[in-house]
């Protein structure tokens, strides 16, 4: 397993390699440049910025040097944000997001796999109709209509927790964004555990535990529940990925210090580095996951062999 | 059993909020504001929300008061020369550094001469090019130490401009005209304006900044009218999203809102009618015509669309009342201009009786407007979309065919600059300072931001004699027929003025109404 995983890191080099050269040269093809603002410079300002942040060199030349910055772990200053470097500025925002979404997805995964499990046994009831009404609900209301609403009716109407903003030693200040990015997650999962289940407590193996004997508990919640959790994990290695690297919605909503903001405005402000610095991240990101649920796909379903 | 974790949950983020509020015992005003700065380095800044921040660290040698008029700052007093060319300013004695240091004019002398040095990029360094040898500089052809600026003794500062000026004291409330400490500037590079390194001058000093949270600075002590400062500490929030900065402030999180979201502006009015503060901004929004295309070179066919354009209409529904029908370019309650604003004479003409002049100018110019077909462009973003629709509609009652054209707002302005092969396009612009000529210029020949590319020899004569003449009354009027010959020829139509949009709390005082809408710090206070 070890040499899997060793495996699998070697190969993520040149796939972010690919990922960072295809970036770069995308974002140069579009029209504009960091420094074109609401009122044009002068030309000459504009060269003179150009010179200092080495926009004048040619293309391959810039490619080269920001690869040369990358191995090294330097990302770059950022030219939207000049006081601070792309490395600054995660630094700041990237434990944020990463706590924020930590917590979101351990919401997400604790209640949705409660509220799926009860659903699938007790099948065709009340409490069924329920959780899937709240799932559908929950999938289809977006992000940007259900934070608004939690924020006037905790934080304006009831006044019980912040409005928006932000505090790393205030957790008051992370409970309606952790919330608000749970909430969609829940759904997911509650909706893939409750269809897994209900298949699994028909499958075969189920079968057999049941008539081995064993108790209801063992069979559902280890014969049973460890088939069940397999299409929520696979689902879950790329939404971990997407929630510990920020939401733009909920940090602009409710004002958060994450890196998902960084993405869409570096994008728009034709922030070179600041957009490449994102995209390396979340590569990273989406590498690692998949490769935590690969392994984990291996722990729990004896029947996948990594080699 | 699930309800009382609930109520345990809220009870205990209860708790900590109300901790978090005892334990601050100082006055903190949390101010929104519209975005993060690029930079606090002010000789690389250009955005409003940057001015707002430096206007409570810096303190240039004239400041303003909370009503937007000049008053002495770092400097006590100055003597301008008869023929308007040398401004002698006399530093006051107990103006300090947030590190103590005493403010001299070798800081403005360093900060003068660095804004202008190439090397620094200054994105807004033609703001003091009145100031002599200013362009050159810029553009290498000169050292910076030729700059008109000397600092004969610690607290003196003399100022040489390349021809009279009479708004440049305006100019220098601008954040281009505040001095830097030199020697944190010289030993910390460009990281001189981290929290811990930037010494400032002003009423409060910066004590961190973390990117989309917020910026805090702190009363800076030494500020040589700290004594009447009120507040101990600002939070700068930047809220891009308006509605955001409207939730916090029902929820009595943030003071003040330095803008509101548009589309709940019927709300505000209803709700919050003394704290919704709408007054007139130094700011036109108009729509530059491509004059060189063959179906907008005559003049008559320029005219008769503007007429064609119901303001009214655009400013009451489109704008929700936020901006004012403009007939003129020059935005009204400007400093040094006419007592009567210049405005088109149809400004009171009704909408049916206009469509009818403008079909009679449409005919007398030999264009039948069935013919005629127009692109509008514009930037992307709601009201500029809604705008530019309605227009299209206004035009083609009259039967010409208009369309729109959206385009992403990175590059728009600087398509529009680079001869852009547009029709009409809107474009908008804030004064940097209460004058008309920082308006009027945008229609000389050879300025970039002549987006129309009209170019009129007489207009360019008229600004030319303006800007020699140093008795106020006769460069007003000159001033004024050049807005008139403009008005004429209509290179670009004028349609609204801007106004200022704040929400600030009834516990706030000091907050005046002013044309820039300029509210420092120094003069608000906090009541509980």
């Amino acid at each position: 397993m070890l040499a899997y995983t060793l495996r699998r890191l070697a190969s993520a080099i040149p796939t972010i390699f690919i990922i960072v050269t295809l970036t770069f040269f995308m974002i140069r093809a579009a029209p504009g440049g960091p420094f074109d603002l609401e009122r044009p410079l002068d030309p000459l300002i504009m060269a003179n910025l150009n010179r200092a942040y080495n926009l004048d060199a040619p293309l391959w030349s810039q490619y080269t040097t920001y690869l040369g910055n990358l191995i090294r772990g330097d990302l770059g200053p950022s030219f939207t944000r000049r006081d601070f470097s792309v490395n600054d500025l995660f630094a700041v925002g990237l434990p944020v997001s990463i706590l924020l979404g930590s917590l979101a997805l351990l919401l997400a995964v604790v209640i949705g796999t409660i509220l799926g499990a009860m659903a699938a046994l007790r099948q065709n009831t009340a409490l069924d109709y329920a959780v899937v009404g709240l799932a559908t609900f929950g999938i289809t209301t977006p992000t940007f209509v259900v934070a608004p609403l939690l924020s006037l009716f905790f934080g304006v109407l009831l006044g019980v927790l912040p409005a928006g903003g932000w505090s790393n030693a205030n957790p008051a200040y992370w409970v309606l964004p952790v919330v608000t990015l749970a909430l969609p997650q829940v759904a997911v999962i509650a909706r893939l555990v409750r269809g897994a289940t209900i298949e699994a407590l028909r499958s075969n193996h189920v079968r057999t535990a049941r008539a081995y004997g064993l108790p209801n508990r063992i069979v559902v919640g280890v014969h049973a529940l460890r088939a069940a959790v397999l299409p929520a994990v696979s689902y879950l290695g790329p939404t971990a990925a997407g929630l510990l690297t920020g939401s733009v919605v909920v940090e602009t909503i409710f004002g958060l210090p994450g890196i998902g903001r960084y993405f869409v405005q570096g994008a728009l402000g034709r922030d070179y580095t600041l957009v490449m610095g994102t995209v390396v991240v979340i590569a990273i990101f989406v590498i690692f996951f998949n490769l935590v649920v690969d392994l984990l796909y291996a722990w729990l379903d004896p029947r996948v062999r990594l080699d | 059993m699930h309800k009382s974790v609930i109520t345990a949950g809220l009870c205990f983020a209860a708790l900590l909020l109300g901790g978090a509020e005892l334990a601050t015992a100082q006055t903190v005003l949390v101010r929104g504001n519209d975005t993060d700065p690029a930079t606090l380095d002010h000789h690389k800044t250009s955005t409003v929300a940057e001015a707002n921040l430096l206007r409570d660290l810096y303190e240039g040698l004239v400041a303003e008061d909370a009503g937007g008029k000049v008053i002495p700052g770092a400097a006590q007093s100055w003597e301008i020369s008869e023929d308007g060319l040398t401004y002698t300013f006399s530093l006051r004695p107990d103006a300090k550094w947030s590190n103590g240091d005493p403010v001299s004019a070798e800081d403005f002398l360093f900060a003068f001469r660095r804004i202008m040095t190439p090397a620094t990029a200054a994105g807004y360094a033609s703001v003091l090019f009145p100031i002599a040898n200013a362009e050159a500089i810029t553009k290498g052809e000169m050292a910076p130490e030729a700059l008109g600026v000397a600092a004969p003794a610690p607290q003196t500062l003399v100022v040489t401009l390349n021809a009279p000026t009479p708004y440049f004291l305006e100019l220098l409330t601008h954040q281009t005209g505040m001095p830097l400490h030199r020697a944190s500037v010289e030993q910390f590079g460009d990281a001189f304006t981290r929290p811990g390194n930037l010494v400032s001058n002003g009423a409060f000093s910066l004590e961190s900044f973390v990117p989309n949270d917020k910026i805090v600075m702190k009363k800076n002590p030494y500020f040589h009218d700290a004594g009447n400062v009120r507040i101990d500490e600002i939070q700068y929030v930047p809220f891009e999203d308006r509605s955001a900065c409207l939730r916090r402030f029902e929820a009595g999180e943030v003071q003040i809102c330095s803008d509101v979201p548009a589309e709940q502006m019927a709300y505000m009015k209803k709700n919050y009618p003394n704290n919704l503060r709408i007054a007139p901004y130094l700011g036109t929004y108009y729509l530059p015509i491509k004059v060189k295309k063959e179906k907008f070179a005559d003049a008559r066919v320029r005219q008769a669309l503007s007429m064609l354009i119901d303001r009214d209409f655009i400013a009451e529904e489109v704008w929700q009342g936020t901006m004012i029908p403009a007939y003129g370019l020059v935005p009204p309650g400007i400093a040094n201009y006419v007592a009567t604003p210049v405005k088109l004479d149809y400004a009171a003409m009704d909408m049916l009786d206009r469509e009818d002049a403008a079909l009679a100018l449409f005919k007398a110019a030999g264009v039948d407007p069935a013919t005629l077909s127009v692109q509008l462009s514009y930037n992307s973003s709601e009201n500029h979309k809604n705008t530019m629709a309605s227009i299209a509609d206004m035009l083609s009652r009259v039967g010409i065919s208009a369309s729109l054209n959206e385009m992403e707002g990175t590059g728009y302005f600087n398509y529009l600059r680079d001869d852009g092969d547009f029709d009409i396009a809107r474009a908008g612009w804030i004064g940097d300072y209460s004058d008309p000529q920082n308006f009027l210029f945008l229609n000389e020949s050879n300025v970039s931001f002549n987006y129309s590319g009209w170019s009129n020899e007489g207009y360019d004569a008229k600004m030319r004699a303006a800007a020699e003449t140093t008795d106020l009354d006769a460069r007003a009027a000159l001033l004024a027929e050049a807005e008139r010959m403009f008005l004429d020829e209509m290179p670009m139509i004028p349609i609204l003025f801007y106004s200022s949009r704040a929400l600030v709390a009834d516990t706030v005082s000091g907050w005046e109404d002013n044309l820039l809408d300029n509210h420092a710090t120094r003069w608000l206070s906090l009541s509980k």
